[in-house]
């Protein structure tokens, strides 16, 4: 069994609001020094079997990421 | 001959939708989202607005991949008509039935109004008597449904007109598939079928799902 950590982001030429929204938020906050604020997904699974990233990686493009919009990365623990 | 309507869990429009298509003289039946087949006699398919499966992960992703969406698929391979509103446009993009996807309106606002929508392309089966250039008046509900894709690519059929009220690329605000059976559109059609509703724009679009 392995720990498995799947990021999802908005692809880097995709409006991303939520960022947008979050770093007027902070500079509001008076963090001026915030900045190009992204916002993703983190999703944690737990995946038996033999190549887990290779598993996890048809899981994204099957369901978990739109490749059109989003960019992920898997990572095993 | 029918129009499957159909509900997953968290759809909300399935009955507005139904009083149009029966408004229309056309027949409609309900489909749920974990039945395999349409409904006997389904002649057209209708995906209706809402936020199914509640837009966890994405709006319309788990949707698209729920068991009927085999044979909504197949339906349209065919050449039958198959139209999403709102979250039925959703799902039809992540379906890869439509090209591009629906993104966070650029406000992040959830924006509920009458808008002004352009006939952009009046060749398909979706725009009635309606030609290129004609405005119709059909109203907007959502929060995730900025149009993101290649506009020189897709078949645009409508466009926002005036101001862009989410941020669609090239205002889009309906696409249809190259072969014009499989349409997709944020707008509301089934809410402006009726003149108490204040537009009966709505008429063209619901009337390509009984041509």
């Amino acid at each position: 069994m392995s720990r498995v950590v799947i990021t999802v982001m908005p692809r880097a030429e995709v409006l991303d609001p939520q960022g947008q929204a979050v770093e007027r938020a902070l500079r509001g906050l008076g963090f001026d020094d915030a900045n190009g604020v992204r916002v993703g997904k983190r999703i944690e699974l737990e995946i038996d079997g033999p190549d887990p990233a290779q598993t996890a990686r048809r899981m994204c493009e099957a369901l978990l990421a739109n490749p059109l919009i989003e960019d992920f990365h898997v990572e095993v623990e | 001959m029918s129009v499957a309507i159909v509900r997953f869990p968290g759809t909300l429009d399935h009955a507005s939708a139904h009083a149009a298509v029966t408004r229309m003289g056309g027949r409609a039946q309900y489909a749920w989202h974990a039945d395999r087949h349409l409904p006997d006699g389904t002649s057209a398919v209708l995906l209706p607005g809402g936020f199914s499966y509640g837009d966890h992960l994405r709006p319309g992703a788990i949707a698209s991949r729920s068991p009927i969406m085999a044979a909504v698929r197949a339906h349209a391979e065919i050449g039958g008509p198959v139209i999403g509103i709102c979250n039925g446009f959703q799902m039809l993009c992540e379906s890869g039935l439509l090209p591009g996807a629906l993104i966070d309106n650029d406000s992040l606002s959830f924006i509920c109004r009458q808008v002004d929508v352009e006939v952009v392309d009046s060749s398909t089966r979706w725009t009635g008597d309606a030609k290129s250039g004609d405005s119709l008046s059909i109203p907007i509900k959502h929060h995730g449904g900025a149009w993101f894709g290649d506009a020189e690519q897709a078949r645009v059929v409508l466009r926002y007109r005036g101001d862009n009220p989410n941020g669609s690329v090239e205002a889009v605000a309906g696409v249809a598939n190259e072969a014009g059976n499989v349409m997709g559109l944020m707008p509301h059609p089934e809410e402006a079928c009726d003149p108490l509703l204040g537009s009966t724009d709505g008429r063209a679009l619901v009337s390509g799902l009984l041509a």
